[in-house]
């Protein structure tokens, strides 16, 4: 893993632990109100949908479209030198909610906005493994 | 009538040298930003009794406007230290008019100076791009400011057909302007062929999509309309204020190519009773050529989609439907991060005292100036009319 040395470490918060204790089993969680049936992300008590204070963790179903995408030419850091974190992305979960992350096993040209994508997880320290996405063939 | 519109007047202003200015920090640059606005006013610093500031990165403060009033030996019955990125600029008018209208305070100053270019060491300036972003569901991707207003750009391509040499238009805009401008930072004129042939930052933005990195101080005073009339300047009346907040992080926004300019625009337009017809000249937060094109959409200057064809056909020429960023703007007269969109204010300011010489817009009597925070996060829209009746 030490691939991944100087990378940008989440720290988990009490309201986020479970999402990346999941992560660390490649597993995807989410939210979902079980008040109004809402699914939501990141993580947070309470629903943004109906105030309620009922949230559930559900694992998402993986599949996610692609929002919009930007090559990163410039790394922030040589940590993140890597073709696997060259493309920054936002996708949207077939549950709905969107998120941040990467594009993996992909060149800029083979990429399209409304791309069917799916998440796979890199493995970054112990503690630490990100969720990031590929083309669905 | 809003209680609010045409109180208070901005009746000084200054500008610092801005660009690479490697013999003195933010604190003095402010400092000289707020000695030159008061003598641009004809007041003292001992007329001053409200203070509003934005922090520096590469000096910065706990309590910035306490820290400010320190060095002037000042010692104001009002001061607020702001942070929301570029459209703290326009949110400290909206703020300090406020503090002018309830008694708070009669005569206050707005100022902000940032040492980018030269105030910051390269691992400094490392850690501040890198973190941007959410801790732990946007940095860890590696995320860079570009890149942020590169999902932007892309979104906004895939959603109405624009290109690349529609972003590249509002790059030349800037440049013509600022190779009218005595002391922007870039004055070679560019072209077209120019913005395309240079290097990706972030696909699709090249380097003459981005602005600057920049050193330079801005300071205004403001004071009520009543006292402004027995000031040296014609006053500039502050006639409508507007703030849109829609997100902090770019992955948790509802819409990538309608920002909330349109909620700011909204606001500031009711309350200074005019429309996007009246506008004479504007100030456009340009720190991405993109943003350009989807604020003049979401300000009502056009439909969304038709920005790109109104700036390739000239639109914001100093001769243009609305001659915009006359200054260079972000783009080409300079980027001092939290103090940047000072500079289109002062510039719409001498446009309305009609003092801006050769980049002078014939007979502007209504500007309007648009800052954004964050990526595409935080907007404040200011109108700013000669008359305030």
């Amino acid at each position: 893993m030490s691939t991944h040395e100087g990378k940008n470490l989440p720290r988990p918060t009490p309201e986020t632990q479970a999402y990346w204790d999941a992560a660390k089993d490649h597993r995807l969680l989410i939210q979902q109100c079980s008040d109004c049936d809402t699914h939501q992300f990141y993580p947070r008590p309470h629903c943004t949908q109906c105030g309620g204070m009922n949230m559930d963790w559900v694992e998402a179903n993986g599949s996610a479209t692609l929002v919009s995408y930007s090559v990163i030419n410039r790394p922030v850091s040589k940590a993140y030198a890597d073709d696997d974190s060259a493309i920054l992305a936002l996708v949207r979960l077939v549950e709905g909610p969107q998120m941040m992350t990467n594009i993996v096993d992909c060149g800029l040209a083979d990429l399209a906005i409304g791309d069917a994508l799916t998440v796979v997880f890199e493995d970054w320290t112990d503690e630490i493994s990100m969720p990031k996405f590929k083309r669905t063939r | 009538m809003h209680p609010l519109r045409g109180v208070a007047a901005i009746v000084g202003t200054c500008d610092t040298e801005v660009g690479i200015v490697p013999d003195k920090g933010p604190t003095e640059l402010c400092s000289q930003a707020i000695r030159g606005a008061l003598d641009d006013a004809g007041l003292t610093l001992a007329d001053v009794d409200g203070l509003i500031t934005c922090n520096s990165m590469a000096d910065p403060y706990m309590y910035h406007a306490e820290m400010m009033a320190e060095y002037l030996q000042i010692f104001p019955g009002y001061t607020l230290s702001l942070g929301a990125g570029g459209g703290a600029t326009f949110a400290a008018l909206h703020h300090a008019a406020s503090a002018i209208a309830t008694g708070m305070a009669d005569t206050v100053v707005v100022a902000m100076a940032e040492c980018l270019r030269t105030g910051l060491t390269r691992d400094q300036a490392m850690a501040m791009q890198s973190s941007s972003g959410h801790p732990q569901f946007e940095r860890p991707y590696g995320p860079t400011v570009p890149a942020f207003y590169g999902l932007v750009a892309r979104a906004y391509m895939d959603a109405y057909g624009a290109t690349s040499e529609h972003f590249a238009a509002v790059a030349v805009s800037a440049r013509d302007h600022a190779c009218r401008h005595p002391f922007a930072q870039m004055r070679e004129p560019i072209t077209i062929e120019d913005v395309l042939a240079s290097r990706m930052i972030a696909d699709p933005l090249h380097l003459l999509d981005c602005s600057l990195v920049s050193d330079g101080g801005c300071a205004v005073v403001l004071t009520s309309a009543e006292r402004a009339r027995d000031l040296r300047q014609s006053p500039v009346y502050l006639l409508g204020a507007g703030e849109g907040h829609s997100h902090e992080h770019i992955s948790a926004t509802h819409n990538l190519v309608t920002s909330a300019a349109a909620d700011s625009g909204r606001r500031a337009y009711e309350m200074a009773g005019v429309g996007p017809g009246d506008i004479d000249v504007a100030g456009i937060y340009d720190c991405f050529t993109p943003v350009v094109l989807i604020e003049l959409e979401d300000l009502g200057f056009c439909g969304k989609g038709e920005a790109g064809d109104f700036v390739t056909q000239g639109g914001l020429a100093l001769d243009g439907a609305l001659p915009t960023n006359t200054h260079g703007g972000l783009l080409s007269h300079s980027h001092t991060g939290n103090p940047g969109s000072m500079f289109a204010l002062t510039e719409c300011v001498a446009q309305l005292r009609h003092s801006a010489g050769d980049r002078q817009v014939a007979d502007a009597q209504t500007a309007l100036v648009h800052a954004q925070g964050g990526i595409l996060s935080s907007h404040c829209t200011v109108i700013l009319g000669r008359e305030n009746t």
